[in-house]
């Protein structure tokens, strides 16, 4: 018996030693090999071919390096949880990823990105990027830790057909608030079966309820989310009610669509997909790289948005200066903090960012070009026929605050959106609850009533 | 001498998997309860360096407005769904299946098993697209010439219950088709002799012999409910307006939304103590319950 056990044991232990010899092989013969981290779904594969051509060019030039590419699939919040997890741990995280610009500071804080100076400082083709679009990659520290690939504005998108049926004149450009509702409630006295005027709300359609409807609203007011110089966030304003009672207003009146097709995420495929190409919508208020999903190559082709379409500012509440509101994001690459060989990954960052490349990237994507050298070439400037309406709106354009807590103040916004939409909420209700949930993220102190 | 070595000797097959279960187990539950008295989080410089914060989270857990409708929807959740729904649902289908015809039999427990098996992200996305407002269901109620009410919008809970209740019922079915199977028969029908009609019989004799499976078989259901997430969160991601915002949605929503792991991890220590107080109760009753 005793024999038995020992031997039981001892084979237990030899197994143990065997298995510990099993080690992986020595890195020091591997290839390099850099990784990268970009979004892909299935309407956005522009920066999908971007990075494939991009990993053909950077290969032939650089013999034993392999670039790996790991698109995720994801939309724009789950791929920044995703790259979040992954840029926690050295072994997964990416040498060279595709960044939110808001995203920059707070992930420079918490040691993600790597400063880029000293190789932008050697980088010939840095000059030839736009001030302010390098103002996008800067971290607290005043140090430039991403460099961008493009930008947006946002806008009204009409088509004209619907207007002109609707007997509201052509070119449409709306001075103030009031006149956007008054042609919206023409257009649904003409034909009720028309949505006239889009506007998302709610959570379901996340950041795009801020970016492309609410903030076009408030930052037309006078009033905004965040004081830069006090670095305290606005609460009370009269601008953050009155733009609440005026999506309260368009969707009482049934002049946008349903509540309950509002809250859906998958809204904007639709109105994309099908109400502006039938007809069945009179405008949105959507981004500038609207024309990505209707050229050829984009998910829902459309040969006449060219003539169909129109594309007008959004006014401020009465028309006051300047005339115009649009906000800007934008997306940038970035370099791990962690890289095992920085040098090769600026490289090839610089390579994916090159004239060819990002000419390409704009014009696939329907992004507006931060590099002068872009902007002034013929083929993006024909590339569809918004691209100067929507380039003269950056004078206006307005850009989110970049810092740690801003995803929960957005979600409070988006909540305080969807509570007067679906009638829970009076606009004041829903402003005072806003409010009250601001400073319970940030604290109190955090805090400025305007 | 020779006695203890061979005790000790019979618990060494046993070790590879308790360390298993420790690592995977215990280790990440350990984890997250450590998390949640710090402020980790996803991004910002507390990615970097989390600092302990002690129960400031689970404060802030407790006087938010959001913890009580969570805790709220989750027991209406596990409780109809579970409870209700996936036990009375599969104790009846048993029942059945043990007077039916062999062909019916079959048929009926392959489809019901066959919910259960598929993946959960598949279950999840067939319970959305028949629930949706131009779903399988709603055609249906068009057909027959009822109203069109748009399910996840206006009744979420009632959609993710009945999504759950066909998700989980097979397991149900299964464990009282083993446990009616040792119900001896001579003393059903003895009890039929003496004149007890159906009902009787089921409530006298059948349920009183499967007590400690039913016991067993609410404790597995409770613990597996409590745990479902990706159901729900394909079906509705909790909304609209958080009014399906169950517990395992709310601590997703907080740590990777938000990106507050933090504050995440204190919900889920949360939702594991409610879990180990239901395993706790269960196991009392069931000892209690042998004879």
């Amino acid at each position: 018996m005793r024999r038995r056990a020992l031997s039981i044991t001892a084979l237990i232990a030899a197994a143990a030693l065997a298995l510990c010899a099993c080690s992986p092989a020595a890195p020091a013969d591997q290839a390099k090999t850099l990784k990268v981290v970009y979004q892909k779904t299935d309407s956005f594969v522009a920066l999908d071919d971007l990075f494939k051509s991009a990993k053909a060019e950077f290969e032939a030039a650089h013999d034993g390096v392999t670039v790996e590419l790991q698109p995720i699939q994801a939309n724009d919040d789950d791929y920044g949880t995703k790259l979040a997890l992954a840029l926690r741990s050295p072994s997964t995280a990416p040498d060279v990823f595709y960044e939110d610009t808001f995203k920059v500071r707070s992930d420079v804080d918490a040691g993600f990105l790597l400063k880029l100076d000293g190789h932008l400082a050697e980088w010939k083709d840095w000059d030839k990027f736009d001030d302010a679009a390098k103002a996008a990659g800067l971290g607290d520290d005043g140090g430039t830790y991403a460099v961008p690939l493009g930008t947006d504005t946002r806008a009204i998108w009409y088509n004209k057909k619907v207007l002109a049926a609707a007997g509201v004149s052509l070119p449409w450009e709306p001075r103030t608030w009031q006149d956007i509702l008054d042609t919206a409630r023409k257009i649904k006295a003409s034909d009720p079966n028309v949505v006239p005027f889009n506007m998302y709300a709610g959570k379901g359609t996340g950041e795009g309820t801020v970016m492309q409807s609410f903030y076009e609203l408030l930052y037309g007011t006078g009033d905004e989310l965040y004081d830069a110089d006090t670095k305290k966030w606005v609460v009370g304003s009269d601008g953050f009610t009155d733009s609440l009672a005026f999506l309260k207003t368009l969707y009482d009146e049934q002049l946008a669509v349903s509540p309950a097709e509002a809250l859906d995420a998958n809204v904007w495929k639709k109105v994309f997909g099908e109400w502006l190409p039938q007809g069945k919508m009179g405008a949105t208020v959507e981004g500038s790289y609207a024309p990505s999903f209707w050229q050829k190559g984009g998910s829902y082709e459309w040969p006449d948005y060219g003539t169909d379409m129109g594309v007008a500012a959004f006014p401020t509440k009465d028309g006051q200066e300047p005339g115009g509101v649009s906000m800007s994001g934008g997306w940038t690459l970035a370099v791990g903090a962690g890289t095992k060989d920085p040098d090769l990954a600026f490289e090839f960052l610089g390579t994916a960012l090159n004239q060819k490349n990002s000419l390409a990237f704009n014009i696939a994507s329907s992004q507006i070009a931060v590099r002068e050298d872009v902007a002034s070439d013929a083929g993006y400037q024909a590339a569809n026929p918004f691209v100067k309406d929507v380039s003269e709106l950056v004078s206006v354009t307005h850009y989110r605050p970049a810092t740690a807590d801003y995803p929960r103040i957005s979600a409070a916004v988006q909540e305080a959106t969807e509570a007067v939409i679906t009638g829970a909420k009076s606009a004041e209700q829903a402003a005072a609850d806003y409010d009250t949930a601001v400073a319970g993220i940030v604290g109190g102190d955090k805090t400025v009533r305007k | 001498m020779t006695a203890r070595l061979r005790r000790r000797a019979r618990l060494l097959p046993v070790v590879p998997a308790v360390l298993l279960l420790l690592v995977f187990l215990a280790g990440p539950v350990l984890w997250a309860f450590q998390a949640s008295f710090t402020n980790a989080a996803l991004t910002g410089r507390t990615a970097r360096s989390p600092g302990w914060v002690g129960l400031e989270n689970y404060q802030r857990l407790f006087t938010d407005p959001l913890l009580p409708l969570s805790l709220g929807l989750t027991v209406l959740f596990v409780g109809g769904s579970a409870i209700l729904g996936q036990n009375l649902l599969g104790l009846t289908i048993a029942l059945l299946m043990r007077q039916a015809r062999r062909p019916v039999a079959a048929v009926v427990g392959t489809a019901v098993v066959a919910a259960w098996v598929l993946p959960e992200i598949v279950a999840a996305f067939a319970a959305y697209a028949y629930f949706s407002r131009d779903g399988t269901l709603n055609q249906l109620l068009g057909g027959m010439g009822l109203g069109q009410p748009d399910w996840l919008y206006s009744f979420p809970m009632v959609a993710i219950m009945l999504a759950n209740v066909w998700r989980g019922t097979a397991f149900s079915m299964l464990v009282y088709r083993a446990a009616l199977n040792d119900v001896p028969s001579d003393v059903t029908e003895a009890a039929l002799m003496d004149g007890a009609s159906g009902w009787r019989r089921l409530a006298f004799i059948t349920l009183p012999m499967i007590r400690g499976s039913i016991a067993t078989n609410l404790m597995l259901i409770t613990l597996q409910t409590l745990a479902v997430f990706t159901l729900v969160w394909v079906m509705t991601a909790g909304g609209p307006s958080n009014a399906s915002t169950t517990l395992p949605v709310l601590a997703y929503v907080e740590a990777f939304k938000f990106g507050d792991i933090g504050y995440g991890t204190a919900v889920a220590s949360v939702l594991i103590l409610i879990g180990a107080v239901f395993g706790a109760a269960y196991i009392r009753l069931l000892r209690e319950g042998k004879p």
